[in-house]
């Protein structure tokens, strides 16, 4: 057992994903299923093997510095939970 | 007139330009298909005013002769792709109601080019799956059925499994998919149809909702690999809002249908010879190596020595990158908003409430492989791997021209099969994820019938950017296994 019940607790936090104590023993035995077949790869060699990020080769193209997009605020806005002239609005962060 | 519903797309081209049908017919021929065809779930949102609208504005360019690539041809959009003013899932519940205000390039290229939107495909949730069994939207039943279990409802493959579906059924003639480890190839197998998942950085990913970054990829669906080359030749191009796009010419697709492959040195990897493949893929896949063989193809033994670890590999860095992706999903933006106590527990359980058990194994999966102390022991690991797997096809590639494989390790299943044990659903992408960590290109085509009649498919595999090797071969052995499609079969009825 890689994952323990704490350690499921600890990055459903992180992922911030409420699970109940049920789900979280669900979740500990499928995600040590998951994580004991992925052990096979600590048995292969990759001293000095580069770690591949970007699989293509095409270069990254540059840009003028200039405003091309914006203005688009009631837009963007239509899709909130909650807005408030022209702001998104969430319950009370700091007291 | 005949059933407009089974035309390929250059039938369709042909007939709207003679006139001898108008592109509102053809748009509501589809539409009652669609109706028909309801049961199968292979739609989210069906959008028939658009896509009459769309037509009519088609018909008008026809009249007057200034008829574009795909005028008129009705198309599926894979609810992963957002379209302006139509809503967009996900097939999740969190982005249930989220209507985007902007369009994806890749659609915008297809309307550009005169396609016609007959509506949004289901798909497993944010395209994690292999079976469509895991939307929020129910499943999607395939059009398929087992002669020895005609009563059983079978998947149809995934994550794109409605854009299958829909193109088997013929309640579409094109459609969109994406594949992140196989999600167009191999529900294009099980459903009997041709899929291609071309080069990453050929299509735009800007406006596809975000699945694995480093590995999605837009593509398409299609009855033969000559309506799929049509519709990537207007799909793909370069988007100055993906920078990941690649700055390259988009060949005419279609005119790589040149019907030979003489000479061509045709690739076929020994670690492909899993244990306990099935008797039936592996005859098929020798019949595809004579079929080629046998039209002038060189067939020469590869060896791709690091595929066994590409689907562990691909299940850290697929997860990872979607922990990070799907941390957008806060309650603020868009999509569901549950309230809590503070803005802690308001993301946590929106996030708990709006996403499936897939979907969260993979986001915990996902954070646990980039938590402190794991980075390097896994995602750092994977990366090199995925380095060594790239570096397999580069040497392939030294001696062979294309690769030759199966689609996928099985025919369609029952809706239910595989559900117990994610590793076993995993494994459905056994030949079709070493693709996508390397960034290639590949086609699935159907190639035969198994024991049940159930359609099984062939994938080629390409050097990047060469998707028109993969559409010659391909459209060879479409000639070859003279394979018929499924409403052509008197003993296959679409189960509506």
């Amino acid at each position: 057992m890689s994952i323990d019940i704490e350690t499921t607790k600890n990055i459903a936090g992180l992922a911030r994903l409420d699970l109940s104590e049920l789900e979280t023993e669900g979740f500990t035995e499928k995600l040590n299923g998951i994580m004991d077949w992925i052990e096979q790869l600590q048995a292969v060699d990759t001293d000095g093997v580069e770690p591949l990020a970007k699989v293509n080769d095409i270069e990254t193209l540059m840009r003028a510095d200039v405003v091309n997009d914006g203005d688009c605020r009631d837009d963007v806005l239509k899709n909130a939970a909650e807005s408030l002239e022209g702001y998104y609005v969430v319950g009370k962060v700091v007291e | 007139m005949g059933d407009l519903t089974h035309l390929t797309v250059s039938e369709a081209l042909s007939g709207l330009t003679n006139k001898d049908f108008t592109a509102v017919e053809l748009a509501q021929a589809f539409i009652d298909r669609m109706e028909e065809t309801k049961n199968l779930n292979a739609y989210i949102t069906e959008t028939p005013e658009l896509a009459l609208k769309q037509a009519a504005e088609s018909d008008v360019r026809y009249a007057n002769g200034t008829n574009l690539p795909l005028d008129g041809i009705p198309v599926a959009v894979k609810d992963l792709f957002c379209t302006n003013g139509v809503q967009t899932t996900a097939a999740s519940r969190i982005l249930e109601g989220f209507i985007p205000p902007y369009e994806s390039t890749t659609t915008q290229n297809l309307w550009d080019a005169g396609a016609v939107m007959l509506g949004k495909t289901n798909l497993d949730e944010f395209a994690m799956g292999s079976s469509n069994t895991t939307s929020a939207f129910g499943n999607v039943i395939n059009p398929w059925r087992s002669i020895t279990q005609p009563e059983a409802d079978l998947v149809p493959g995934g994550s794109s499994g409605g854009s299958g579906a829909a193109v088997a059924a013929r309640s579409a003639m094109l459609a969109t998919g994406t594949d992140t480890g196989g999600s167009i190839r191999q529900p294009a197998s099980f459903c009997g149809i041709t899929g291609i998942k071309p080069t990453y950085g050929r299509c735009s990913r800007w406006g596809v909702v975000a699945f694995a970054s480093s590995l999605d990829q837009a593509g398409v669906f299609g009855q033969n690999v000559e309506d799929c080359a049509r519709m990537l030749s207007a799909m793909a191009g370069h988007d100055p809002k993906d920078s990941t796009s690649a700055k390259k010419d988009v060949p005419d697709f279609a005119a790589s249908i040149t019907g030979s492959v003489k000479g061509l040195r045709v690739g076929v990897p020994k670690e492909y010879r899993i244990d306990g493949l099935s008797g039936e893929i592996d005859a098929l896949w020798q019949q595809g190596i004579e079929w080629l063989k046998s039209e002038g193809a060189e067939i020469v033994d590869i060896s791709l020595p690091h595929t066994t670890y590409a689907l562990p590999s691909y299940y850290i860095i697929a997860p990872a990158e979607a922990s990070s992706n799907l941390a957008r999903y806060d309650g603020v933006r868009y999509g569901l908003r549950v309230e809590g106590t503070d803005i802690n527990e308001m993301y946590a359980k929106t996030r708990a409430q709006g996403f499936g058990d897939e979907v969260k194994r993979r986001i915990l999966i996902g954070t646990y492989v980039l938590s402190a102390g794991y980075y390097d022991a896994y995602y750092r690991k994977a990366q090199r791997i995925r380095r060594l797997i790239q570096n397999d096809f580069i040497t392939a590639y030294e001696k062979c021209d294309v690769i030759l494989t199966p689609t996928a390790p099985s025919a369609a299943f029952p809706i239910g099969e595989n559900e117990d044990d994610p590793v076993k659903m995993y494994l459905n992408d056994v030949f079709t994820v070493t693709v996508n960590l390397a960034g290639l290109p590949g086609l699935s085509v159907p190639a035969g019938l198994d024991k049940n009649g159930l359609p099984l498919g062939l994938q080629l595999i390409g050097r990047a950017w060469d998707e028109a090797t993969l559409i010659t071969a391909g459209s060879v052995i479409e000639r070859c296994a003279a394979f018929q499609p499924l409403f052509s079969k008197q003993n296959h009825p679409v189960a509506a």
